[in-house]
C-alpha cells in the first residue's frame, strides 16, 4: 500500500487528512500495527526546539536619500555587528554575533548579555532595532553614514536563512576534569557532576525519517512560527555515520539548511539565548511534517526514544582535542528519565533541547494541517544519503 | 519542629549585632546562614534557615522585630519567570534541593520555593534567563 504527496494534499484541501505526531504515531503503531496505521494514517508531524547556531537573517533595509553603499562598510544592529559584504543595502545578522566591546571572556566566565540571537528575537518582536553605519562613499552612493532605527514591517526582505539546523541526533556533554567547565552545552560540572544533551529524540524530525526518504530540498516546514522550506542539507551533513540496525545515526549525522520569511515568524520560537563563557545563540522552533507515503516510512516515523542511542562525550578534553573518544552509550528514555549510568555511576541529566515545546510545535503543526492550512511539498531533490559517501571531514591545516 | 526561611535586611547600627549567636543561645533555634552580603551602602543582608520548635521560633522573630530588622520571607526573593522558561530542563541536575523537578510526561518543569535556598546555581546555567535571585 502506498500513497502519494499529491493524494495526501487532496485529503488536506477537503480536511479529512489523518495527522498525528511523532509521539502518538508510536503508540498506534503498537497498538495496530504497521501496515494499518499506514493505511490510517496521512500525515506525521516532528518537531524540534533547541539552540542552533548557524542561524541568522539578512535583511533589505530600503536606500536612504542620498544613498548609501553599506557593502564593504560596517553596520551595527542594537551594537551587534553584521554582515555587509553584499550590495548597497542587504545585510546579515548571524546569531553569534557579539558587539565589539563585549568583554567576552576577559572575565570568566563572559555573561555575553546580548547578541545576535537577541536582536533576531527582538526584530522579530516587533521591536525597533538602531542601526548605525558608516561607509566610504562613492559617486552614486554619497553618503558616508546612517543611523536611524529599523522595524520588521518597514524592511523590504527579512528572511531567516539558517545554513545549520535540526541535527540528527547529538551528543551527551559530560565534564571529567576537576573545574567546571563552561560550553556550548551548558555549564558542566567538575567530575562528571551532571550529563546534559541537546535533541528532541522520538519527536526530531530527522530521527524519524534517519535516511532522509521524504524530507528533502523544498521540503515545506513550520520554521520559527512561520513557514520555511529545507533548501540544502545543512553544513556539516554527515550522512555515513555510524548507525543501529534501525538506520537512526548514533552520532551527530544529518542537518538541514532551512529558510523562511522573518516577517511571519514569532519571538515565541525564535529566542536569543546566553551561554555563559560560551557566547550567544538562537533557539529555533522546527516542525517537518513526514508524509506516510508506505510502511516503511510508517515504521520509521514509530521510533521511540529508548531506540534512539547518543555518545557521552567528554567536553573537557575528548571534545576540545577533537578526539572521537565515547564514554558509552545511552539512550533517549535513559537521558530523558534524569538519570544515566556514566563509568559507573549515576549523572543527573539535563537537555538544552525542550522536548515539552518540541511536543507544543508538533501540536501546533498538526492542527495548521488538520485545517488546511498547510499543503505538503514534493521535494524537488533528495539529500546526500548514506549510500553517497558523503561525510564531514576535519580542516587539513597547511 | 517549624522552619522558616528568611531575608534579613539590617541598617547600619545593627551590623555588630550578633543576631545569630542570638538566635542559637538564647532563643535556642537552629541557624543555617545561606547567604550573606553587606553591600557598600552598609547595608546588611543575610538569608537565613531557622528551625526549632514552633515557639522558639516566634520568640526568635520576635526578637528580630523589636532590633527592626527588616524580615521577609526566602521566597519572595527568588522569581521563576515562567513566561521566559521554555522548559529545556537544563537547569535541573544543578539544583542541589530538588527545588527545580521534572515532570517526566510532560518534560515540564515546576519550581518550589520552599525547597529553594537560593545558592543561585541555576541562574548563570539558564540561556533563557528565567531565574531572578533579587538579593
Amino acid at each position: 500500500m502506498s500513497k502519494t504527496i499529491a493524494e495526501i494534499n487532496e485529503k488536506i484541501r477537503k480536511g479529512k487528512a489523518v495527522v498525528v505526531d511523532a509521539e502518538e504515531i508510536i503508540d498506534l503503531v503498537e497498538e495496530k500495527g504497521v501496515k494499518k496505521a499506514t493505511q490510517e494514517v496521512d500525515v506525521v508531524t516532528t518537531a524540534t526546539f533547541g539552540p542552533m547556531c548557524s542561524s541568522g537573517a539578512y535583511l533589505n533595509i530600503g536606500h536612504s536619500k542620498p544613498k548609501i553603499k553599506l557593502g564593504g562598510g560596517r553596520v551595527y544592529l542594537n551594537n551587534i555587528p553584521a554582515y555587509a559584504g553584499f550590495a548597497a543595502v542587504d545585510i546579515y545578522l548571524g546569531a553569534t554575533a557579539l558587539p565589539e566591546d563585549d568583554p567576552r571572556n576577559e572575565v570568566f566566565p563572559g555573561k555575553f548579555e546580548y547578541g545576535g540571537g537577541h536582536a533576531i528575537q527582538d526584530l522579530v518582536a516587533g521591536k525597533d532595532i538602531k542601526l548605525v553605519a558608516s561607509a566610504y562613499g562613492t559617486d552614486c552612493y554619497p553618503r558616508k553614514n546612517l543611523k536611524t532605527l529599523i522595524n520588521l514591517k518597514d524592511l523590504n526582505e527579512a528572511v531567516l536563512f539558517n545554513p545549520r539546523n535540526a541535527y540528527q541526533n547529538y551528543n551527551v556533554a559530560v565534564n571529567l576534569s576537576d573545574k567546571t567547565i563552561y560550553t556550548y552545552m551548558g555549564v558542566l560540572k567538575a567530575n562528571m557532576g551532571n550529563a546534559n544533551y541537546c535533541s528532541a529524540g522520538q519527536l526530531s524530525p530527522l530521527l524519524n525519517d534517519p535516511l532522509y526518504k521524504t524530507i528533502g530540498i523544498g521540503s515545506r516546514i513550520f520554521l520559527g512560527g512561520g513557514t520555511g522550506y529545507v533548501i540544502w542539507q545543512g553544513t556539516q551533513h554527515n550522512p555515513t555515520a555510524q548507525r543501529k540496525d534501525n538506520d537512526v545515526p548514533s552520532v551527530p549525522a544529518g542537518t538541514l539548511a532551512v529558510i523562511g520569511d522573518l516577517k511571519e515568524m514569532s519571538s515565541e520560537y525564535l529566542v536569543g539565548i546566553t551561554m555563559p563563557g560560551y557566547g550567544v545563540t538562537l533557539t529555533v522552533g522546527i516542525g517537518i511534517p513526514i508524509p506516510i507515503l508506505n510502511e516503511e516510512i510508517c515504521r520509521y516515523t514509530a521510533v521511540k526514544d529508548e531506540d534512539i542511542w547518543a555518545q557521552i562525550v567528554d567536553y573537557s578534553s575528548s571534545y576540545p582535542l577533537g578526539k572521537k573518544e565515547s564514554l558509552g552509550e545511552v539512550n533517549y528514555a535513559q537521558l530523558k528519565s534524569g538519570k544515566i549510568l556514566v563509568k559507573n555511576r549515576d549523572v543527573l541529566t539535563g537537555s538544552l533541547s525542550s522536548y515539552s515545546k518540541a511536543k507544543e510545535i508538533a501540536t501546533i503543526f498538526k492542527e495548521w494541517i488538520e485545517k488546511g492550512r498547510f499543503l505538503l511539498s514534493e521535494p524537488v531533490a533528495y539529500l546526500p544519503g548514506p549510500d553517497t559517501g558523503y561525510s564531514f571531514k576535519p580542516l587539513k591545516e597547511r | 519542629m517549624a522552619k522558616r526561611r528568611l531575608v534579613l535586611t539590617f541598617p547600619p547600627k545593627l551590623v555588630e549585632e550578633p543576631i545569630t549567636y542570638r538566635l542559637i543561645k538564647d532563643y535556642d533555634l537552629v541557624v543555617n546562614i545561606l547567604r550573606a552580603k553587606i553591600s557598600p551602602e552598609e547595608e546588611g543582608r543575610l538569608m537565613i534557615e531557622l528551625s526549632g520548635e514552633k515557639s522558639a521560633l516566634k520568640r526568635g522573630v520576635d526578637y528580630l522585630n523589636r532590633l527592626k530588622v527588616n524580615i521577609q520571607p526566602l521566597a519572595r526573593d527568588i522569581r521563576w519567570l515562567e513566561e521566559k522558561c521554555t522548559h529545556c530542563t537544563v537547569c535541573v541536575s544543578l539544583c542541589p534541593t530538588e527545588a527545580i523537578v521534572v515532570d517526566r510526561n510532560s518534560m515540564k518543569i515546576s519550581f518550589n520555593k520552599n525547597k529553594c535556598i537560593a545558592c543561585g546555581a541555576c541562574i548563570p546555567a539558564c540561556p533563557y534567563k528565567a531565574i531572578e535571585i533579587l538579593f
